[in-house]
């Protein structure tokens, strides 16, 4: 019993962690940029894809699979899905905010739209099985699978994490921060602002890609269906809830979010008969729509809110100030 | 090529146009890309639907076509409630969730994940009320008549592009012409120096609510007429109706029903050289089309 429930355990947060994987892209878009990505879905989906065709076994009714090792597939993922937001991005981010917004909305649409029907890339509506798993010469012990599954995630989620947090507190990252609050002050300070937006935009899309592969791997099977614009919804709804802008925060965000999400599928299965369960299954993406807007009015910042300050340099003199101010007018400028 | 095309694209082009006034008024005068904009014709949709169920349990003799139609009576009044209650719908939602966040001071794109969060709901909440299997609002089968050159179309296709057009002349009349009208373009060019002037800001909102919600539901209406009712038809219009509303121009009725019909038409020619699986891809492709060549649109002023 105890086993089963340390193996469930696993699974769970082995899934939550590659949505965290997912928010800290996002989190690279939005929260230190300001940039808005409604198809978060398709580039998740653009990673799992690339790194399925790369790492599967070659299959007669479709192209590829070309057995590659598996860290070639997630790279190939990561750079697949960052190369199409470098393409999005270079097309909207110069125009108005919210045309980049319906533009990923499109790509989204569109990556689904191949992935059902362009058969003999993608499998179609029956998807691509057999995607390698890491550690698959262990699988008759489940535990030990799953703890090592586990273990490789955390390992890229850590490693992800200091990245970025490097990132956000280089000089590269105060400046993406000084054009999201004043885009004319950090031009006047010569910033390539266009330049700058798209380089993170790019990062932001590289990452969701490598949590698509990530996930496809984890699960062993990938299909149309798991890249609706439900799950553009929750990973937004994991990057408000933990607090947009602060990387703990995205982390957070996700394994908190998906044990509600995990927990209120448990109780729709529990209380609603058979007959009655896609319907309930609607109800749950309410729960979640409403708790979104419920934080943008009540509590835009989300459980950890940003870091105001991220120079080691400012530290001293900046800490000792009140933020109220500066938290109004944050969203006023951006 | 097979002429029906023309007509096939004309129509979905008609709904896609009504569309997207809908979504170029908003985006002009509230200043942002609402998300949920596709939710209000699908709830048109089920509310004429939900309405004419009702007349019809009522009085049998509702049910009988009218004419060449069809549907009887009961549709028509239920389209007329149905356009009441989806403009309070958007009333609704924009007291509840983007009034607040305007009050606020939010930015745009704080207004645009709002709305996307409101979509989500919204669609969810049908699916629930409704399930997702199609409705009809009538079982009759209908012939196509010949219209010469080879063109065919049944009286509700020719009845639902007539109301289309009589709509947009009203609209456009109705922004270019009245005092209602000049307060909205006004509160577009510049919402504090219409406030300034006198403009009830408040209530300008309102009425582009009002209205895009009331175009909303009829485009949702004939849609449902011509196609089917499902929770999600919403949804799989609103690449289109944002590719027309940017295509047109952002602010421009006229603008947004020309590029609907553009839209419409490029559908159905680009579905048969490609096949109907590819359908929602052609949006897209517009989209990126015209933000490459031509950010600002067909009668768009460049930034």
């Amino acid at each position: 019993m105890s086993v089963e429930l340390v193996g469930y355990a696993c699974f769970f947060l082995t899934m939550a962690l590659t949505y965290a994987i997912m928010c800290l892209g996002l989190n690279v878009q939005w929260g230190q940029t300001g940039l808005f990505n409604v198809g978060v879905a398709g580039f998740v989906a653009i990673g799992a894809y690339v790194s399925a065709l790369l790492t599967t076994p070659d299959a007669a009714n479709r192209l590829g699979g070309f057995d590659l090792p598996m860290p070639l597939g997630w790279l190939g993922g990561a750079l697949a899905a960052g190369f199409v937001s470098f393409l999005v991005g270079a097309l909207t981010i110069r125009l108005r905010a919210d045309y980049l917004a319906i533009a990923t909305f499109g790509v989204a649409v569109t990556v689904q739209l191949i992935a059902l029907n362009a058969e003999p890339v993608t499998g179609g509506p029956f998807g691509i099985g057999f995607i390698p798993r890491p550690f698959a010469s262990l699988a008759g012990d489940p535990l030990l699978f799953n703890l090592l599954n586990l273990a490789v995630l955390g390992v890229v989620v850590i490693l992800l994490y200091l990245a970025l947090e490097r990132l956000v507190r280089s000089p590269w990252g105060r400046v993406l921060r000084a054009i999201r609050e004043d885009e004319q002050a950090a031009r006047a300070l010569g910033k390539n602002a266009t330049k700058f937006r798209l380089q993170a935009f790019a990062i932001g899309g590289g990452i969701m890609g490598l949590a698509g592969a990530a996930q496809a791997h984890f699960i062993g099977f990938i299909a149309p269906d798991n890249y609706m614009p439900m799950l553009t919804f929750q990973v937004w709804a994991m990057l408000i809830v933990g607090g947009s802008g602060n990387n703990r925060g995205a982390i957070l965000g996700a394994v908190l979010v998906w044990a509600i999400w995990a927990g209120s599928a448990g109780l729709v299965a529990d209380l609603f008969p058979a007959g009655q369960q896609a319907r309930a299954a609607s109800l749950q993406i309410v729960m979640i729509g409403v708790a979104l807007c419920a934080i943008l009015l009540l509590r835009p910042r989300g459980i950890l809110g940003e870091e105001r300050v991220v120079s080691r340099h400012l530290g001293k003199f900046v800490r000792t100030r009140p933020i109220a101010a500066s938290e109004s007018s944050k969203h006023a400028n951006s | 090529m097979n002429p029906q095309a023309l007509m096939d694209g004309l129509i979905t082009g008609a709904m896609i146009g009504l569309g997207a006034i809908g979504v170029t008024l908003t985006y002009s005068i509230l200043r942002f890309a609402n998300f949920a904009h596709g939710e209000f014709l699908s709830w048109g949709a089920y509310f004429a639907l939900a309405v004419a169920s009702a007349l019809g349990a009522m009085s049998s003799a509702l049910l009988a076509p009218i004419g060449p139609f069809s549907f009887g009576w009961a549709l028509p009044i239920a389209a007329v409630v149905a356009v009441v209650l989806t403009g309070g719908l958007a009333l609704l939602v924009d007291a509840l969730l983007f009034g607040r966040l305007r009050d606020r001071k939010s930015t745009v794109i704080i207004m645009v994940m709002a709305s996307f969060g409101a979509a989500l709901t919204l669609r969810s909440l049908l699916e629930f009320i409704a399930t997702s299997k199609p409705a009809y609002y009538t079982q009759a089968l209908q012939i196509a008549l010949p219209l010469g050159g080879g063109l065919r179309a049944t009286p509700d296709q020719l009845l639902s592009l007539a109301v289309s057009a009589v709509l947009v002349v009203a609209v456009h009349q109705l922004l270019t012409r009245t005092a209602i009208g000049r307060s909205m373009r006004a509160v577009s060019e510049n919402p504090q120096l219409a406030g300034v002037v006198g403009i009830e800001v408040r209530h300008v909102i309102r009425v582009v609510w009002l209205l895009g919600a009331a175009l909303a539901c009829v485009a949702g209406i004939s849609a449902g007429l011509l196609v089917q009712i499902r929770p999600q038809m919403g949804l799989d219009l609103l690449l289109p109706l944002f590719a027309a509303a940017i295509l047109g121009g952002i602010g421009s009725v006229p603008g947004a029903m020309l590029a609907g019909l553009i839209v419409g038409l490029a559908e159905a020619f680009a579905v048969q050289l490609i096949g109907a699986e590819w359908r929602a891809a052609i949006a897209f492709a517009i989209l990126v089309l015209v933000l490459l060549l031509r950010p600002q649109g067909l009668f768009g002023r460049p930034e």
